[in-house]
């Protein structure tokens, strides 16, 4: 089975937002909330800070806590990519999944259930990249299958130092950032 | 298809782009125009067009799902964009939906300013400002009208006020942006370096950013090929006082003491030339006056560059070994927006000089040569000659402005001289938050006889206004063509995706239907827009449903380097690269730059400095619902170790305080270690004191309320904003 | 330091989790009562059988059933998408805490009703015809000591799931590292205990003292609880009150001494109730106010020093509902960044 997982190059992510308004129009993302969102890191002083710009969103975890604590079985791990999905008609709005994400991806979309980033399932099964992705002008994200070593995630992943968000939250991100 | 490309120069396509074409024949047949019809797919129609939120244009697709915009991906056709937009041209989206939207002409209630209005229908509006029109022109002459406008929307307009007699027409981009670049870089290689800019920057084996924000500074193509470079180990190099983005990225980022750039180009290339290691063959060939130049430089040394500048000697002498490794592949982006300190036009020809000096014009990872594809005007009359000259420029006192100076109609219209100026037609720009110290425009505006407005929002300057004329947005009309000058010659079209969503017209309409009420008809002689542009593109042997339907017509790629066989042409006096230019001595400036030192901070203040943000452009983005989200408001960056001090923490609001005691609205502070102490920054366009922008109203702080000290360009009429200082307040 | 800057502004998410309101430490303080009310009830089946008649908590499965209910209607307003829930109940996720909350839940509703109809009360304002079916039943039910015994371990034993189960829900969160613990189990059970035996023990001397008493409230809680058996077994209910939240107190320092001597995060959310804008809520609600004082007083009032009140009974009540409150609010706050 696939694992679908996304690799960021901080290094060219100008922090534009491309990706977070992409998001918005492609999935209809109410006002008020995003699926992705832009995060500003500086380490070290003036003269010399560094800075990290990451493009955030739901890391589709290996091992989704908001998965297991779903009392309905609305949010799953999807039978393609192992993205982790959420059925809204089977979700109660309880919220525990948002307790439950180290990452805090999730809300409460105000239809009442819980929402978050789909890795644009419904573009990928038609074979195209996720809104995101494609629309991001410094062509700084990749998007593909782990576990196929060709791909490009996989070389990237290979090539390149990386890091990804809470590694000791032990969830497993497939969301990963090159620097 | 027949593509018929010329390569011209700059002058003289921007010229013939602005000038009257001859009165001629030319029947727009019918027989060649078919409506394109949008494609299909799963209930979605998808319809190309061009985007209109900041002056790129780049090709879009929309997609409109059940008769609803839903969204707005790049062309991949257009080479401009290559498929993707930048996220204002994705959040375009919001320009159309936006509530805060003007929805019906508006005339004035009360007294200016106070934002009064009585909705009228557009018979009602267009005659009101037909016969003040008609009032001005009789009362004080056709030249008493300016128009003020930004984009390709103005076209209309400008036909009209040229026809109408009047040669005042004039937009921000040159005074307030790009003019002292541009003029910097005619004196040096004849042309400028045009918009979208020449720079080859995906090629660059070296870029050196002087200020140039790319990345905040969102224009699509330029970032893609900044990343491109960065991708592809580009050395970057970068000039600010602040670490922009760009910055960030940078091999070099080099903190340089604001005001200070001239002392650093200069010490570059003393130390280029002092160790040979500029491109000698080029300057050989090409250069003029090398000799005296190299004369005029020999003291700018590192060691001297450095008390001025900040950046330790070493550091500019292994950046400007950096840059001779690479050359001619080393760009030295010759920035925008260039209007920071009075001394911009000489600042921007050293930093031609520079790149002359590395050979980079005309060639790859340069500059390179780009080309357009001819099109025809639409006939028309000759426009008559207007009586007088233009008001802006007085006996030509900034003998380098080719351009009209939005500042001098402004002081004209206050003082009355050289001519009175008595209407001011604005269109698509917010002169508000676009000229500097606005109680100056308030002067002039206080003045008139007509403040007509045509925006698409409620602005602050629209609030002035006594008429307001709604337009539809760029996703809901046509436009006139862009030809544009790029790499790759291509046609775009605008075109309708939506219709307005309630009285909002487009520009053609308001000139054209102006045009008549003024008697004005002979130069709307067509019937309306597909028939304008229709006759334009069968003119010129294009197919009008090709373009519908793609959005994009290309020519065929033309070589772009000296290297492919480009002749270089240098329109200079001397024909070649001016290292020492007769015409800036004969008008007694310096004929090789020379470095003048900015004021020094008064005690305790910071030094303004601002820019953009990638999410929004100007002052014209902040109530797009979607742009509004990613960025709500703007925050005061300070000096981490300064904030500190002052006992200031990310998230504090205060208020700037400028030398002259305007008070700015409470904006959030971010403490930061990514500038430096002297210095603060805003990102432009927040701030609004308009009421009918509900979104945005009063959210940030405007940094064109700060700018009310400016120093002119004595050589191109540029207004310099960063000249002021500010203390800090907290609320 | 770093700097950090995010743009994501999601409501309910951002600056700080707050996806619960008052409605789960509610539900979790209701659900709590009924764990300790059924431990106690069963307990009591168990060591009574149908030997005593005049039990000490009569009422304790009727009153029960009604906190249930009020609790899972918190629970009801709290979720976002309604016309769903049935879901809650007709699925079992192994892995969810909650969805094992759900069944325990609907468990818990048979073994209370069993448990209420084993001690009808005697007197009834209205339906003594359904009064006299119940106590058909019951004795039915009492002719039969294992059916009794079964039903007395049912409450004891979904007594303690529920009160565990409480404290799971938030435990089992490895997201929120003040929660992450699972000595929030026993931690809610004990809390549970107390508040049960602190509620029987007021409505036992609310009964007492009857309605010709002044106070107000007391009236009022008398006039609804007029029914109750009037027993003396306060005493009896001082000691379980006293025990039940000494053991809290030592679970709380158990959590604390864990917190602190934890991983970063852990540390970190610690710091909430430990000098961060939890502090005064934590000590000053739950420790002072909800143990200590409760303890004190209830040891000044048994060695006779002074004046037998319900305020010890109302602080323990009060305490563990301020428990909840700062659990669920400070523990949302809390994450890995
Ligand atoms: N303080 C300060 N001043 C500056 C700058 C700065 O950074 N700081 N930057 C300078 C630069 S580089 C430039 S280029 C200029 C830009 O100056 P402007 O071009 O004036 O930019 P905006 O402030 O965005 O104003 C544009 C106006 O056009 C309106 N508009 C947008 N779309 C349409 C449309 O389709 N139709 C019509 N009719 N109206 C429309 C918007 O609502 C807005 O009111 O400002 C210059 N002035
Ligand atoms: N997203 C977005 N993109 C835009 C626009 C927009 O509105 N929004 N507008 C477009 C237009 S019209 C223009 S003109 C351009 C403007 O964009 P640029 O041409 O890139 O403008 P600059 O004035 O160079 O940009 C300001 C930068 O200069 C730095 N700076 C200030 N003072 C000094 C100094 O003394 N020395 C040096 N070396 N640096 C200094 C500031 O810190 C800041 O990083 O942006 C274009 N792109
Ligand atoms: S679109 Fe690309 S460059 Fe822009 S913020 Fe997102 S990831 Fe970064
Ligand atoms: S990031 Fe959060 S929401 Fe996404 S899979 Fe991991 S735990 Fe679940
Ligand atoms: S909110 Fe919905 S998806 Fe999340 S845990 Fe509850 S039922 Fe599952
Ligand atoms: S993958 Fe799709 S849903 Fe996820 S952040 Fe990107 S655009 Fe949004
Ligand atoms: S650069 Fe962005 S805003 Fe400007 S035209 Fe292109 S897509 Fe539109
Ligand atoms: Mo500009």
């Amino acid at each position: 089975m696939a694992r679908l997982a996304m690799v960021i190059d901080t290094r060219l992510c100008v922090g534009c937002a491309d990706c977070v308004v992409a998001c918005k129009t492609e999935n209809d993302v109410p006002e008020g909330f995003c699926r992705d969102w832009i995060v500003e890191q500086v380490q070290g002083a003036y003269p010399t800070p560094r800075l990290e710009i990451r493009s955030e969103r739901c890391n589709h975890c290996d091992h989704p806590p908001c998965v297991g604590c779903c009392p309905t079985g609305a949010s799953h791990v999807h039978r393609y990519g192992g993205v982790v999905l959420v059925d809204h008609d089977a979700c109660i709005g309880c919220k525990a999944c948002m307790a439950a994400c180290p990452y805090d991806a999730r809300f409460t979309n105000p239809k009442g259930y819980a929402d978050k980033c789909t890795f644009c399932i419904h573009r990928v099964e038609k074979g195209q990249k996720p809104a995101c992705v494609s629309v991001c002008p410094t062509h700084c994200m990749h998007f593909g299958d782990l576990d196929d070593p060709e791909s490009e995630v996989a070389q990237l992943l290979r090539s390149r130092p990386n890091h990804a968000l809470l590694p000791a939250a032990g969830t497993g991100p497939r969301v990963f950032y090159l620097t | 298809m027949s593509a018929n490309v010329s390569r011209r120069q700059f002058l003289k396509i921007s010229a013939s782009l602005l000038a009257a074409a001859g009165f001629g024949g030319g029947v727009f047949e019918r027989g060649g125009l078919l409506a394109g019809e949008p494609a299909v797919a799963d209930g979605v129609r998808t319809i190309p067009t061009f985007c209109d939120i900041c002056f790129w244009k780049c090709g879009a697709v929309a997609h409109v799902r059940d008769g609803k915009l839903w969204k707005l991906e790049g062309n991949p056709l257009d080479p401009l964009c290559r498929g993707r937009l930048c996220p204002r041209g994705t959040g375009g989206v919001g320009a159309h939906i936006d509530p805060d939207r003007l929805t019906r002409p508006l005339l004035r209630a009360t007294v200016r300013g106070e934002e009064q209005w009585n909705a009228v229908s557009w018979d009602d509006a267009l005659g009101f400002v037909a016969g003040k029109m008609e009032k001005i022109k009789a009362e004080h002459g056709p030249e008493a009208m300016a128009l003020f406008s930004h984009g390709i929307g103005g076209t209309f307009l400008k036909q009209l006020m040229k026809a109408y007699g009047t040669p005042n027409l004039a937009a921000p981009s040159f005074a307030q942006c790009r003019g002292p670049r541009d003029v910097g870089f005619r004196l040096t290689f004849g042309e400028d370096p045009g918009s979208p800019e020449r720079t080859d920057i995906a090629n660059a084996r070296c870029l050196v950013l002087i200020g140039s924000h790319l990345g905040e500074n969102m224009h699509n193509s330029q970032v893609q090929e900044f990343a491109q470079a960065v991708a592809s180990g580009c050395t970057v190099i970068c000039a600010d006082p602040r670490m922009s983005t760009a910055a960030a990225k940078a091999t070099w980022w080099l903190p340089v003491r604001p005001g200070t750039d001239t002392a650093l180009v200069l010490a570059w290339m003393q130390v280029l030339v002092a160790e040979k290691l500029y491109d000698a063959d080029y300057v050989a060939r090409f250069g003029h006056g090398f000799e005296q130049f190299a004369a005029s430089i020999a003291g700018c040394t590192p060691e001297w560059a450095f008390v001025e500048t900040g950046i330790r000697p070493e550091v500019i002498r292994d950046t400007a070994r950096e840059m001779a490794r690479h050359r001619p592949a080393t760009l030295v982006h010759p920035g925008r927006h260039s209007n920071w300190y009075g001394n911009d036009a000489q600042r921007s020809r050293a930093i031609a000089l520079l790149n002359a000096l590395l050979g980079s014009w005309g060639r790859k990872g340069g500059f390179y040569t780009p080309a357009a594809m001819d099109l025809p005007d639409y006939p028309h009359p000759p426009y008559p000659k207007p009586s007088r000259p233009k008001v802006d420029n007085p006996g030509k006192r900034y003998p380098f402005a080719h351009e009209t100076i939005t500042t001098g109609i402004r002081e004209a219209t206050i003082t009355g001289k050289p001519y009175p100026i008595k209407g001011w037609m604005v269109y698509a720009t917010n002169l508000m938050h676009a000229l500097p110290n606005e109680a100056e425009t308030i002067a002039a505006i206080r003045n008139l006889d007509l403040l007509a407005v045509c925006d698409v929002i409620p602005s602050e300057t629209a609030g002035w206004a006594d008429v307001v004329l709604p337009e539809c947005t760029y996703l809901e009309r046509y436009d006139d063509l862009n030809p544009e000058l790029f790499r790759e010659p291509f046609i775009g079209l605008r075109q309708p995706v939506v219709p307005p969503p309630h009285e909002q017209k487009p520009n053609w309409w308001i000139a054209r239907e102006l045009g008549l009420r003024l008697g004005l008809q002979d130069h709307f002689a067509w019937n309306d827009i597909e028939d304008y542009l229709g006759t334009r593109l069968a003119k010129g042997g294009y197919d009008f449903a090709q373009l519908k339907r793609d959005g994009i017509i290309r020519g065929a790629p033309q070589p772009i380097y000296f290297a492919d066989g480009v002749q270089p042409e240098f329109p200079t006096p001397s024909g070649k690269i001016e290292f020492w230019s007769q015409q800036l001595a004969d008008h007694g400036f310096d004929p090789v730059p020379r470095y003048e030192a900015p004021e020094a901070n008064p005690p305790g203040t910071f030094r303004v400095l601002y820019g953009r943000a990638p999410m929004h452009s100007f002052s014209r983005t902040q109530t797009n619902p979607l742009l509004h989200e990613v960025m709500p408001e703007n925050a005061v960056w300070v000096n981490a170790v300064e904030a500190r001090r002052l006992g200031l923490r990310s998230g504090d609001r205060v208020r700037l305080r400028n030398q002259d005691g305007v008070l700015s609205d409470p904006v959030p502070v971010k403490a930061t270690e990514r500038i430096r102490p002297d210095c603060v920054y805003l990102v432009h366009g927040f701030g609004h004191t308009a009421k009918g922008l509900k979104r945005a109203y009063r959210k940030g702080a405007s940094d064109a309320q700060l700018l009310t000290r400016y120093k002119t360009d004595p050589l191109m009429g540029g207004t310099a904003l960063n000249m002021n200082f500010v203390t800090l307040e907290t609320v | 330091m770093d700097e950090i800057t995010s743009t994501r502004m999601n409501h309910g998410i951002d600056p700080a989790l707050h996806v619960w309101g008052w409605e789960i430490p509610v539900y979790l303080y209701l659900g709590g009562i009924v764990a300790g009310l059924m431990i106690l009830a069963g307990y009591h089946i168990l060591k009574a059988g149908r030997q005593q008649e005049k039990v000490s908590y009569p009422y304790a499965p009727v009153l029960g059933v009604v906190l249930l209910s009020l609790g899972m209607g918190a629970l009801f307003l709290d979720l976002a998408h309604k016309v769903q829930v049935w879901r809650l109940y007709t699925t079992f996720a192994i892995t969810s805490p909650m969805s094992w909350g759900s069944w325990i839940l609907q468990l818990v509703y048979p073994a209370l009703i069993a448990a209420a109809i084993l001690h009808p009360p005697e007197r009834v304002p209205f339906g003594q015809a359904l009064l006299a079916r119940v106590r058909g039943w019951s004795a039915w039910l009492h002719d039969r000591p294992r059916l009794v015994q079964t039903i007395g371990l049912a409450n004891l034993g979904l007594g303690i799931a529920l009160g565990i189960y409480t404290g799971i829900l938030l435990g089992a969160f490895g997201a929120r590292p003040l929660w992450n613990s699972a000595i929030l189990g026993p931690l809610f059970l004990f809390s549970g205990l107390s508040t049960a035996a602190a509620l029987m023990h007021l409505l036992a001397m609310v009964q007492r003292r009857g309605i010709d008493d002044d106070g107000y409230a007391d009236a009022l809680l008398a006039g609804v609880f007029r029914l109750m058996d009037p027993t003396h077994c306060r005493h009896i209910m001082m000691r379980f009150d006293a025990s039940f939240l000494t053991i809290e107190l030592a679970i709380i320092a158990l959590w604390l001494i864990g917190l602190v001597s934890g991983s970063a995060v852990q540390q970190q959310a610690a710091a909430l109730i430990l000098g961060g804008a939890w502090t005064a809520a934590f000590w000053a609600g739950v420790v002072i106010l909800g143990i200590l004082m409760p303890l004190l007083l209830q040891g000044l009032e048994l060695a006779g020093r002074i004046r037998h009140t319900v305020i010890p009974a109302i602080l323990v009540l009060a305490g563990g509902f301020i428990l909840r409150w700062v659990l669920v609010g400070a523990g949302q706050a809390t994450g890995w960044n």
